[in-house]
This record gives structure tokens, C-alpha cells and sequence, in this order.
């Protein structure tokens, strides 16, 4: 189904706020407590008197799209700098699955199906990796003795974003200096017409239409989306919020500036058996296995439960790529086996990472804006690090917009950039950044060119890295022929998949040699049984597709169809006459989709666009 | 004209989607990680409410209270999803979640928030709640705090409510046999407990949600805190549903062949 939606002219109904924030993250957390700190130590501070609420304090509203705060996704490992230091007193053991980082490990996974593509250097070094298999080899796996300082996070803190999403949270409504909506999409900014377009002025924002079918016509219960009128609008709407991608779409990225570098990072949240010997705060970095290019990782929470994931990088070279699949083999290697299994499936999710970081930062401010977080390229791909980061920058705009208040000036273009910008570019983000700026660049022409180029970066702080262009995400995905190429019996995964009903990335794999899962209902379970049991994914009725296929000839037309292989949901499938057909459902809004489409109208973005929705995943142990 | 005061109690319950798994606590059974769990407005309740902001904005002048024991931290989060979805004035009271505390307690203390509501007109009175309730479950508590009102009129299993032009109201209370009976009421105070009642769960209106603001956070920050003795209550073993799960996605069947394929699979002895 195509995006064929004219728009109408809809009368809306207007309020008006102070400050506006779109996503609530990390980063519209560090905002909105650096705000919130300092109104409470003096609520009768004329800066922070409302314009649009006379004898009221500032009217700070903030709309997150999930139904709660705690759905968000993500185990995480942060050097939490910039957390501790808005939050001094913060003690791990007051938001649930906390703990202190205890112990952190580099493992180099060899493959023990053999299923795993591997260059020949590759498949040499594991041959001589093996040899050794009583010494330094233990579980098919290779304990790194030596790992370089900037992949550590000493100090740090390993979270469940979702808890920590939802301690932040009450502290700040407990507070009633702000207030945060959830289950409230919005879907672009507002932009002021007639200005210059080098002043990117934006009003407000708008929420999402509700009572519309699945196209966005209006329905049963029809009610427009709501305008929301704001001195400021703060976007931290995340790598694919529809807010930054309109303001993209509307003004551009800066010169040489691209967003073409993403990952799919997928994972669980398993309770270990009782008897594991993993203590709260263990983090094991890994790589080499279920595929080279897919890094893996393991946190420990307290309580037994562990956050066990991988990412799936555009990158990957793979002509089949997909996650679920990919995840569950990665469980069962013995490394990790020996500890989970027998354990419970508690939750599964899959978010998407924006890994272009400083290449794919957007313009940060403009009249009545600001974009923080992982949106505005905060991450650093060098160290793997973006929540500090992502809520350093909301420290900073925060910050930025209490100068601007005591001094009584608007929040324009220039006085952003003369705060927040100017704190951002002098800090630890901004020289992160440029360190990392080019790490990853060698991972385009393989893996072990990958490593090296990025040790090297680590290692020179930057100085020296592989630089080369990266290619749009379209253009990373090896195209259909290849399949044919790399030797894989297609014909017999396409019988397979009718014969069983299984998608046919799936069959594909199984074709390619990766043995069959052996669900066991508990932890190794069906696709959707992780979305129903794990993921708790639902969607309210009346709000439309936020998945929209732009040109369906171009659908027909496909032979990848990655987007059907890498929906983290199986939320886009395979419909009539070639066309992908999109269950809302389904879907866990992890943006997979829109850099996972090899067609592409303008040669940068793909065929998939993908806006505000309603709904997703529901677990709050993420 | 038809201007009542309806009165919804409402308790919070977690989320029913997450996974819920009872653990002894010193004092009564809980759930593990309680405070971890997202909370919603329990379903039934929420039915009530939004029947009782229906019949509010269809019958003018009326008005609409909202009374809720939970912790406060946790009523607070709940209220960002609901206070968007109708207009009322928050009555919270500061006490334990869960299903666990004895029904009479939990029933003297609601009671005592509903008496103490300020502007209160008894004769205009309409006591709603759910019918039964996502938690333990006891089925009383409505009916108690009615009781204790001196509410003699009390119907529960309700799904729709009508006033008529005399002013007298007909109630549909669900019954055996998957019937209505239907009962006309000629004066309140009256109780209703809801079943599901027949309205779609109103839209997310920022706009509703911006005007409640006003009057529920300074509530929640006023609100005083219950303790409900246990009465001698003692719970002998807590145990969840068994649940049998099976998940297969089908795409070719008929809806025929699927109705025959889930009726010999629920006949099966599991």
C-alpha cells in the first residue's frame, strides 16, 4: 500500500506552552532534570514565570510516543559521567535492574555450527585459535588478554533503559514542574512559513490524528492531532523520530554531512538459573560469531537477570540479513549456554542505532529549536557509547535554556548556538565525537580491515583511521544476485518455506546450514512468541500505519525484500502481487525498516518512510 | 435536568500484560518487583470511568470524582495515560497497591474519601467502580463502600446506564444465561458495579489532559496516607492461572477452519 494520503486542511486545536519536548530518552531526561534542579531551588525565580500561563511557573510539556515510560528499550552499559554528575546521589539500587559495573570482558567468538561466513584470513586464525583450544580457547570462545582503554566504561553503570527511563520520570512528575505525556506520538514540528530558510524556525509541534484508518483518513472518533504552540520545541525524539527526520527532510544536514551508518541492536532479558555464577554488574563485549560483523554483548542486572543481545550493522555483508534468527543462535553458543541455559525468557526487544555519529549530526538548533540525543548524532561509535552522551547533551541544552531565561532572551537560531552549541562543541561529546569520526569506516571492505581500523582510531584518539565514503544504506545491502553467487540453494529454502509457512529468510538459513532452533517454550521460542511474551507488543486502534511503502512498483520490483527479513516484529510480510503488507500491530518501532530497503528513489533514502505511531512493545524489563 | 455526582472508585493495578509472579512478603503475599511494574487503571474500573465521563458530558452540570488508593508515585504515572482521556477531580488517598489488603479495609478508607469530598450531594449521587477487578479479585469491595455510604440501591454486572426524560434511569445488569435484566431506578443514591459496559476507550486529548493537570497534582501532592489493617486476614497460598500457550501464524486458513482447529485444542485436557 502506497503513501497516496492528500493532504487536507483540518481544523486544529491550538495550545500554547512554554517549552515542548518531543521523546522521552536519556537525553530529554538530562534536560528535563537539569531544568527541574534548578527551578527547585528557587520556584519564585522570575526566569522561570510562564508567558503563556501569567502567575504560573514555565509550562514545560513533554509527548512520548510509547504507551510508557518504562517501554523503553535497551540494556545498557554507560560510563554514566554525566549522569552521576547531574544526579550526585544516585544509588544503582534505587532503580530496579541497576547495578554498579563490576567486571568487564572482550571475547572473540569462534563458530562452532560452521555455518558462519568467514574470509579465509579469518578462517585461518580460528584454525590456529582451535589448536590451542586447552589453553586460550574455552567454549569455542577466545578471552582477549589485552583490550584497549576506550572500550571500557569503568565506573559505569549497567541499566535497563526502561527502568531507568521510568525512575527518571517520576522524579521529574513528582516534582510538578513538568509534566510527560506518554502514549502521545507527535508527528512533525511546526514550521513558521515565510521565514528565511537559513533561520530553521519551528513553533511547535504537532501530535498525531487519531480515529483514522489505516491510510490516515479520518475514521470513527475522529480527533485531529492537537497543535502545540512553544517557545521552544526540544526534539530528543531519537535516531528515527518522526521530528528529526522532518526537520532533516526540511532543511538539509550540513554540508558532507549523511545518515547512512545504522544498526539493529536486538536482544532479551533472561532470569538465570539459580544456581549461575554471573554476578550483577559482569559486562562481556563479543564478536566473531553468529557472523564476523555481529557484535554481541551481555549484561548482568541484579536478581539473576541478564540483558543477552546483538547488533545486526548495515554493514553486514550478508546478503541474508535478519536478527531473531541471528539472536537465538548466539544464545546457544557454549560461551553463553553454559550460563543461560535453563533460564526464563523475561522480555525482548529491538531498537535501531544511529551509527553515523558526528557525519550524521544535523543542524543542532535553529529559531525556536533543538535537537539533543541520539537524533543529533551523540553516540560515539568508537567506545559504543551513547547514553551518557545522549543525556550530557540534554544537560547541556538545559543549561543553554536557563542562561537564556535569566537573561530574558528568545530561544533563536544564534542564541542557541552561542549556549547550547557552544557547550556541546567544548565537551567530552564533541571531542568524543571527532574520535570516533571515521573509526568504523573499515568495516566497509571487511571485517578485519573493520578491526584494525578501529583500534587504530581508538588507540591515535582519531588521528589515524581508514576515511573513505560510506555508501547510503540502500547500497549496503548486497543484492539479490549475490545469493545465487555465495552458493546458496535458494530454490530448496523457497520449497522449504512453502512446505512449513516459514518466511523465507528463515528457510534461507536453514538452506545455508544454521541448524533448526530447538524451541523449548521458555527461552528459545518462536518469533512470535517473543513478541507476544517477551515484547507485550500491542497497538491501539485508530491511528494509521506509521510504516509506509512510497512506491509500490518499486516493492514489486524488489528481490531483496530485506525489509521483510529484517522487521524485528515480523510486522512487514509478504502480501499479494509482490507488495509488502504492514500489521501495525506487530510492530516494535525499531526503525529497522527504513534502512533496510534497497530501493531507492533519490539513490540516499530508502522506499520505506517511517513516521509517528502509536503502540509497540510493552515490557517494562527492558 | 439530570446533574448527578459520580463518584469512581478506581485502584491501579500492574500492568496485566507484564509477567506477574506472587512472592511471600513479611506482612501478605505481593508480586515480585511490584514497584518495577508499569501500572495501569484496573480495566474494570476504567470502564466505569469512562462511562461515567459519558454520562457527566451528556447530562450537564454534573460532576466527577475520581477516588483512588495506591501509592501516590504510582497514581501519579497512571494519571499521565488516563487524565488525558476524560475530565474529573482526582481523589487520591496514599496507600499499598496490589490486591492483597483485606477488602474491608480498603473499602472503610475509600468510604471515608467519598464522605469527605467536598460539595458532595448525596441525593444527586452515583457510586461507580468495577464490577470485578484485575487484581484478587474479592468482589466485595464496592458493595462495601456502598454499605457503608448507606447506599441501599446497588447494582452490579452493569453495562449501560440510561436516563430517561422523567428523570428515573433504567440500569442493564448482566445476569445468568448471558442475559440483561433491566431495572428502573427512580432515586439515588445508587452504586453501580461495571462490567464492561459498551463504550470504545475515549482518545488520548492533551488538551483534557492539560486542564486535569491542574487540579490532580496538587491533589497528589495533598493526599494523605492510609494504613488498612489486615482485620485477620491470612492468606493460605497464592498461585497464578496455569497458562498453556501455543503460537502459530497462519495466513491460508479458513476463519471456519481456525473456530474448529481452537475448539478441539480448548477441549483438550491440559
Amino acid at each position: 500500500m502506497s503513501a497516496a494520503v492528500q493532504p487536507v486542511e483540518i481544523d486544529r486545536q491550538t495550545i500554547d506552552v512554554d517549552i515542548a519536548c518531543a521523546g522521552f530518552g536519556p537525553a530529554m531526561g538530562g534536560f528535563l532534570t537539569t531544568l527541574t534542579a534548578s527551578w527547585s531551588q528557587n520556584p519564585a525565580d522570575p526566569a522561570f514565570e510562564s508567558r503563556v500561563a501569567p502567575g504560573m511557573p514555565l509550562q514545560v510539556l513533554c509527548y512520548e510516543r510509547a504507551d510508557d515510560l518504562a517501554a523503553g528499550v535497551s540494556g545498557v552499559v554507560t560510563c554514566a559521567k554525566g549522569i552521576r554528575a547531574s544526579l550526585p546521589a544516585l544509588d544503582p539500587a534505587a532503580i530496579p535492574m541497576a547495578a554498579n559495573l563490576s567486571e568487564e570482558r572482550v571475547f572473540y567468538l569462534l563458530d562452532p555450527v560452521g555455518a558462519s561466513r568467514r574470509s579465509i584470513p579469518l578462517h585461518i586464525a580460528d584454525f590456529f585459535l582451535r589448536i590451542g583450544k586447552n589453553w586460550w580457547a574455552h567454549e569455542d570462545a577466545v578471552e582477549l588478554p589485552w583490550t584497549p582503554a576506550f572500550l571500557h566504561k569503568h565506573g559505569g553503570l549497567v541499566l535497563s533503559i526502561g527502568q531507568f527511563n521510568q525512575w527518571v520520570g517520576s522524579q521529574l512528575m513528582a516534582s510538578g514542574f513538568v509534566q510527560i505525556w506518554p502514549g502521545t506520538p507527535a508527528t512533525e514540528p511546526i514550521f513558521a512559513q515565510n521565514e528565511a530558510p537559513e533561520h530553521r524556525a519551528v513553533l511547535g509541534l504537532r501530535l498525531a490524528d487519531q480515529g483514522v484508518d489505516k491510510l490516515g483518513r479520518p475514521a470513527q472518533g475522529f480527533m485531529p492531532g492537537m497543535d502545540v504552540h512553544a517557545r521552544l520545541t526540544v526534539i530528543g525524539d531519537g535516531p528515527v523520530g518522526a521530528l528529526g527526520q522532518k526537520l532533516d527532510e526540511r532543511f538539509g544536514l550540513p554540508f558532507g554531512h549523511a545518515r547512512r551508518e545504522w544498526a539493529l541492536g536486538m536482544k532479551m532479558v533472561i532470569e538465570l538459573p539459580e544456581d549461575t555464577t554471573l554476578a550483577p554488574g559482569t559486562v562481556w563485549h563479543t564478536f566473531g560469531f553468529p557472523e564476523p560483523e555481529i557484535f554481541g554483548f551481555l549484561y548482568m542486572h541484579p536478581e539473576r537477570l541478564a540483558s543477552v543481545g546483538i547488533f545486526i550493522p548495515s554493514w553486514l555483508g550478508n546478503p541474508q540479513r535478519t536478527a531473531y534468527r541471528y539472536l537465538q543462535h548466539y544464545l546457544q553458543h557454549p560461551l553463553l549456554w553454559q550460563h543461560i541455559k535453563g533460564g526464563t525468557l523475561r522480555s525482548w526487544g529491538a531498537k535501531s542505532l544511529e551509527e553515523s555519529g558526528k557525519l550524521g549530526e544535523p543542524y543542532l538548533t535553529g529559531d525556536g529549536y533543538a535537537r539533543i540525543g541520539e537524533g543529533s548524532g551523540s553516540t560515539n561509535t568508537l567506545t559504543g557509547s551513547g547514553v551518557d552522551e545522549a543525556w550530557t547533551t540534554g544537560v547541556q541544552l538545559g543549561e543553554a535554556v536557563l542562561e537564556l531565561l535569566r537573561a530574558g532572551l528568545p530561544f533563536s537560531h544564534e542564541n542557541l548556538s552561542k549556549t547550547y552549541e557552544k557547550r556541546r562543541r567544548s565537551s567530552s561529546v564533541e571531542a568524543g565525537a571527532r574520535q570516533a569520526e571515521h573509526a568504523r569506516n573499515g568495516f566497509h571492505r571487511g571485517f578485519i580491515r573493520g578491526l584494525i581500523g578501529m583500534t587504530l582510531a581508538g588507540l591515535t584518539e582519531g588521528r589515524f583511521a581508514f576515511r573513505g565514503q560510506v555508501p547510503p544504506a540502500p547500497r549496503q545491502i548486497p543484492a539479490f544476485d549475490s545469493q545465487v553467487a555465495a552458493g546458496l540453494t535458494s530454490d530448496e529454502a523457497a520449497a522449504l518455506a512453502l512446505d512449513t509457512g516459514r518466511p523465507l529468510h528463515d528457510a534461507l538459513m536453514s538452506a545455508r546450514g544454521w541448524p533448526e532452533i530447538p524451541f523449548d517454550g521458555q527461552l528459545l521460542v518462536s518469533h512470535q512468541d517473543a513478541l507476544l511474551m517477551g515484547g507485550k507488543v500491542q497497538a491501539m486502534p485508530g491511528f494509521a500505519d506509521h510504516v509506509v511503502f512510497l512506491d509500490v512498483r518499486r516493492c514489486i520490483a524488489c528481490m531483496e525484500k530485506t525489509c521483510i527479513a529484517m522487521c524485528s516484529g515480523q510486522a512487514i510480510s509478504l502480501g499479494a502481487d509482490g507488495v509488502p503488507v504492514f500489521e501495525r500491530e506487530k510492530c516494535v518501532h525499531c526503525g529497522a525498516c527504513l534502512w533496510n530497503c534497497p530501493q531507492s528513489a533519490d539513490g540516499e533514502h530508502s522506499n520505506i518512510t517511517f513516521r509517528a505511531g502509536n503502540g509497540g512493545l510493552h515490557s517494562s524489563e527492558n | 435536568m439530570n446533574a448527578f455526582h459520580i463518584v469512581v472508585c478506581a485502584g491501579i493495578v500492574p500492568d496485566p500484560l507484564q509477567t506477574l509472579e506472587p512472592t511471600a512478603n513479611p506482612s501478605s503475599p505481593g508480586l515480585k518487583n511490584e514497584m518495577l511494574l508499569p501500572a495501569v487503571l484496573d480495566p474494570w474500573a476504567a470502564s466505569a470511568l469512562y462511562e461515567a465521563a459519558n454520562l457527566a458530558a451528556t447530562n450537564p452540570g454534573s460532576r466527577l470524582w475520581l477516588v483512588s488508593l495506591a501509592p501516590k508515585a504510582k497514581l501519579q504515572q497512571v494519571m499521565m495515560s488516563i487524565a488525558q482521556k476524560a475530565a474529573f477531580e482526582l481523589v487520591p488517598i496514599d496507600g499499598p497497591i496490589g490486591g492483597f489488603p483485606d477488602a474491608h479495609a480498603t473499602a472503610n478508607a475509600l468510604a471515608d474519601a467519598v464522605e469527605a469530598i467536598s460539595g458532595l450531594d448525596r441525593t444527586r449521587l452515583l457510586l461507580f467502580g468495577g464490577w470485578e477487578s484485575a487484581t484478587r479479585g474479592a468482589g466485595v469491595t464496592l458493595q462495601l463502600i456502598g454499605e457503608r455510604l448507606g447506599i441501599t440501591d446497588q447494582f452490579q454486572g452493569v453495562d449501560e446506564i440510561a436516563v430517561r426524560d422523567d428523570g428515573l434511569f433504567e440500569v442493564l445488569e448482566r445476569v445468568e444465561g448471558g442475559k440483561h435484566q433491566v431495572s428502573v431506578c427512580a432515586g439515588l443514591p445508587a452504586v453501580l458495579g461495571w462490567a464492561t459496559g459498551n463504550l470504545a476507550e475515549p482518545r488520548n486529548n492533551p488538551q483534557t489532559g492539560m486542564n486535569n493537570m491542574r487540579t490532580m497534582m496538587p491533589a497528589l501532592q495533598k493526599a494523605h496516607t492510609a494504613s488498612l489493617p489486615a482485620n485477620g486476614l491470612r492468606y493460605l497460598s497464592v498461585n497464578l492461572p496455569k497458562q498453556h500457550r501455543e503460537t502459530r501464524v497462519e495466513r491460508n486458513m479458513t476463519p471456519d477452519d481456525i473456530a474448529a482447529e481452537l475448539v478441539e485444542w480448548l477441549g483438550k485436557d491440559n
